[in-house]
């Protein structure tokens, strides 16, 4: 492993902030959701990351697991925007706004 | 002998069953059920008392261990029941008596709403009972003990909508709470210092760890008492029982007459071998005893409620009882409890059945004449009268006779007078009863002349008629003026450890003193007809009146000394709850609403307001995770 | 060759990711992503994830990508994202706080990771991952197969339009014995 870890985790680190900036700052829910995608595979970099330098496999085997779970969140996710974009013609995050106190 | 365990328990189980279903059964399941329990377990009484025969009279005395209940330390209390021909006596009383009485709350009760609570309610003061009698250590006895009182208020106030029996319920388990305290006290002190509470023990330890007329034996003794006087209804604490009339008729006899009130004396019987080690406090008693019975047949002579003259007449025989276990006479004690039980039942369930009879009323002004619609009811109630008063061949002159004779023998002249002399106006107030309630024109108000009253029916008439079978023949029980009766050898093993005065003496003397018994008990009755029937002789003054009507004011002292001044600290109190106390939780409560109401304007709906407030948290952590 | 391998794929990610963020159009975005899925698979090679790479391909890359795209078109979505009074997050509050975030991750991810530690040849393989799932990791691999098939019946339920009011139900076959 010529390059060291610190360096993968940094750009891990960076992207993760991206994704970050993206949830804060955009209004259209899909670009928001992508954004949390980008976040998830961050993580995932994270762990493969440890796991290489652990030695141990488990890392990859969560990373499959985050897989299935960010796979199974994108479907209901979008599900959700067609609903709210059926209801109310647009998918601004800012328009859903009846959970108020 | 370990079914003994199922006497206390299928009245128990009865009391269960007719809580939770009685009402969906209907009413002659729920009879069924109630009165079945006890039929079975007077069986197994029998069933007991045939085996205690069958051994030898000083192997008698069987202990049935339940389970182990808790432990302290070097003390254990286990769940023991014990199985002696006291507690079998006993046993086959409240059985036996109670059985009859729930046979006849099936009539008496048919038409009433809550006949399955009623049933429920009485299975379960059963249950109590049998577990007060046959308790093997005081700790059980408590139980029972507690249970009675319990299902006492539960029956007194039983019609609870009515405000006086509501009350009248409360007043006979707060007193009777009272007397719980001087119980209780004496049971951490006899464990204290016998180290237990089993009755073997105390029994055989008593001589022992008692020094004879020491402190520890007075006061346990005494403290004891207290809790007797409250249970029943002696002074200072008989004013709960004239009220506790409120109650159903049948519920007045069986638990005010002939067993729940009976528990005081049976607990000193049990308990005689203490109470011998502390000559003091059994002339407490006995003196307590002699004069609560004088008082209470004086109150009973100017009572125009029926019910409430028989009170006063129960309290006033137990004050006999008193006197009997006072002077050491254990087994005078329990033979008379026995016949009480007997007649006093009689007494009430006839008085039912007038009540019954003329649609619930209890005033006496407003009977009269009843002895021609109502034989049978009216030879009940003389028959138990007779009793009452003394004449033999009925078991009530058997019984008041030997605790007489013991009195007198005993050498305490003073009480064997004043025995005698509520033996006089004993039976004159009975007369009285009997004159104004059968005898005479009859005296119904305006709005009742249109109704006949009729005779019960025979569900009622046929317990009435076995009491006052058992009333005629009970005096076989302990018939016998120079040895001692079958109740009292029967009972003999148990009461080994001091035997009250055995009339050893000469039958000469004897037969006086019967003959004396007699004839007061006959004046009395020539005097009361005399007066109330034959009006031949007018009666005292309006003082004496008044002051006899109110009880020597000695309740009126009470609610002035006592009553009062609780109810005004508890008013007090009241006002300081509600206001301070209240406010403080309250004004917390709005606080916290309000803080709530402000930060739910942190709630704005959207999301990316929510995000930032996540990450800012999430940077505050991570800076500190950094930063180490 | 690694380490040229590594710049390479970071800077892709790096840009792909301002990509997603940045961009007005979401059909740019989603490209953005692409990019930023296929560096990284990249990148999991370099780290000896063999089957994880594969399965980022086929998953992300292959599946979700593409249900993005389709909704997209789906819902004919133009990002006409307007000024709005009251601003509900300042674009400034929101790029200064993940700039301190981004400060804070790096300086934690600098903090070394201690010495790689060395693998054998079958590091990552379908073998190894495959022998871990079935054996040690059994339960989750059977709950993960629960979680995906509750997706599918939320999906399908939530995409049903609902029927309009008032209108009856549909009883042609009923009274048919």
């Amino acid at each position: 492993m010529s390059v060291p870890a610190p360096f993968y985790l940094a750009l891990s680190a960076a992207l993760f902030a991206l994704g970050t900036l993206g949830v804060l700052v955009r209004r259209s829910a899909l670009v928001v959701f992508m954004s949390v995608e980008l976040m998830l595979n961050a993580v995932n970099l994270t762990l493969v990351t440890f796991a290489r330098v652990r030695g141990a496999v488990d890392g990859q085997i969560v990373v499959f697991f985050v897989l299935v779970v960010a796979a199974a969140e994108v479907v209901i996710g979008l599900a959700i925007i067609v609903n709210i974009f059926r209801a109310r013609d647009t998918v601004d995050v800012d328009d859903v706004d009846l959970l108020r106190g | 002998m370990t079914y003994a365990l199922w006497v206390p328990l299928l009245p128990l189980l009865g009391w269960a069953a007719n809580g939770l279903w009685g009402r969906r059964w209907g009413r002659w399941a729920a009879a069924v059920v109630g009165c079945g329990t006890v039929a079975v377990a007077f069986a197994l009484a029998v069933a007991l008392r045939l085996a205690l025969g069958a051994l030898p009279p000083e192997g008698r005395s069987l202990q049935v261990d339940l389970y182990h209940w808790f432990g302290a330390g070097s003390i254990d209390v286990p769940m023991r029941l014990l199985v002696d021909p006291l507690s079998v006596t006993m046993a086959l009383i409240v059985t036996g008596v109670g059985g009859l009485i729930h046979i006849y709350s099936v009539g008496y009760m048919a038409d009433d709403e809550g006949f399955a609570r009623y049933f429920s309610y009485l299975n379960l003061f059963t249950a109590a009972m049998l577990t007060l009698v046959l308790a093997g250590n005081l700790v059980v006895m408590f139980i029972g003990w507690e249970g009675v009182g319990l299902c006492s208020y539960l029956l007194i106030a039983f019609w609870f909508t009515r405000p006086a029996a509501a009350s009248a319920g409360v007043k006979a388990f707060l007193v009777t709470r009272l007397g719980d305290v001087g119980f209780l006290l004496g049971i951490f002190l006899a464990v204290g210092i016998f180290g237990t509470a089993d009755f073997g023990v105390l029994t055989r330890d008593a001589q022992a760890r008692l020094p004879l007329g020491g402190a520890a034996a007075t006061v346990l003794c005494l403290l004891l008492f207290l809790g007797a006087t409250g249970k029943s209804a002696q002074l200072p604490l008989y004013i709960w029982l004239a009220d506790a009339m409120e109650g159903p008729t049948p519920v007045s006899a069986l638990i005010h007459a002939a067993t729940m009130v009976t528990a005081g004396v049976f607990m000193i019987v049990r308990l005689h071998a203490v109470y011998l080690r502390a000559p003091l406090a059994m002339e407490v008693v006995a003196v307590v005893g002699a004069v609560t019975a004088l008082f209470a047949a004086c109150w009973a002579l100017v009572e125009n409620d029926l019910k409430r003259v028989l009170a006063y007449s129960t309290i006033s025989q137990l004050g006999y009882m008193f006197l009997a276990v006072g002077v050491g006479a254990w087994g005078a004690g329990i033979f008379h409890l026995t016949s009480h039980a007997f007649f006093k039942a009689l007494l009430f369930l006839a008085a039912g059945s007038v009540m019954h009879a003329l649609g619930g009323t209890t005033d006496m002004r407003e009977m009269g004449g009843l002895a021609r619609p109502l034989p049978r009811t009216a030879a009940a109630f003389a028959i138990g009268a007779f009793a009452l008063a003394g004449i033999p061949p009925f078991s009530g002159f058997f019984s008041k006779d030997e605790i007489l004779s013991a009195d007198f023998h005993d050498g305490h002249i003073v009480l064997w007078a004043v025995a005698l002399a509520a033996a006089g106006l004993t039976a004159i107030y009975i007369v009285r009863a009997f004159v104004m309630t059968f005898l005479g024109p009859p005296r119904p108000p305006a709005d009742r002349a249109a109704h006949a009253p009729h005779e019960a029916p025979r569900i009622m008439a046929a317990p009435m008629a076995v009491l006052a079978v058992l009333t005629i023949i009970g005096g076989v029980l302990g018939w016998s003026f120079t040895s001692p009766g079958a109740l009292d050898r029967f009972l003999a093993p148990v009461l080994a450890a001091g035997a009250g005065p055995v009339p050893a003496e000469s039958t000469q003397g004897e037969g006086l003193l019967v003959a004396v018994s007699v004839g007061v008990a006959l004046v009395g009755l020539l005097i009361g007809w005399l007066i109330y029937d034959k009006h031949a002789v007018r009666t005292g003054s309006r003082m004496i009146h008044e002051w006899l009507a109110h009880q020597f004011y000695i309740e009126d002292a009470y609610n002035a000394l006592i009553v009062g001044p609780v109810r005004s600290t508890a008013r007090l109190l009241a006002v300081f709850d509600r206001d301070e106390l209240d406010g403080a939780v309250t004004g917390l409560g709005r606080t916290i609403g309000r803080a709530g109401r402000d930060l739910s304007h942190l709630e704005t709906g959207y999301l990316r307001q929510y995000a930032t407030y996540v990450l800012i948290g999430v940077l505050v952590i991570l800076a500190y995770w950094v930063s180490r | 060759m690694e380490r040229v391998l590594f710049a390479v794929t970071a800077v892709l990610a790096l840009a792909g990711g301002v990509g997603v963020v940045a961009s007005r159009e979401p059909v740019h975005s989603v490209l953005g992503l692409l990019l930023v899925l296929m560096s990284l698979a990249v990148d999991f090679l370099l780290l000896g994830a063999q089957f994880i790479a594969v399965l980022q391909v086929i998953i992300y890359a292959g599946a979700i990508v593409v249900l993005f795209v389709f909704i997209i078109m789906l819902l004919n979505v133009r990002t006409g994202e307007g000024a709005r009074t009251p601003r509900v997050v300042p674009p400034a509050l929101g790029i200064a706080l993940s700039a301190v975030f981004a400060g804070l991750l790096v300086a934690a991810a600098a903090s070394g990771a201690g010495q790689a530690a060395s693998v054998g040849a079958d590091f990552g393989t379908v073998q190894q991952v495959g022998r871990a799932l079935f054996t040690a990791y059994a339960l989750p691999f059977e709950a993960a197969s629960i979680v995906l098939i509750v997706g599918m019946i939320g999906a399908v339920a939530l995409s049903k339009r609902p029927a309009p009011w008032g209108a009856p139900p549909d009883r042609r076959g009923e009274g048919r014995r």
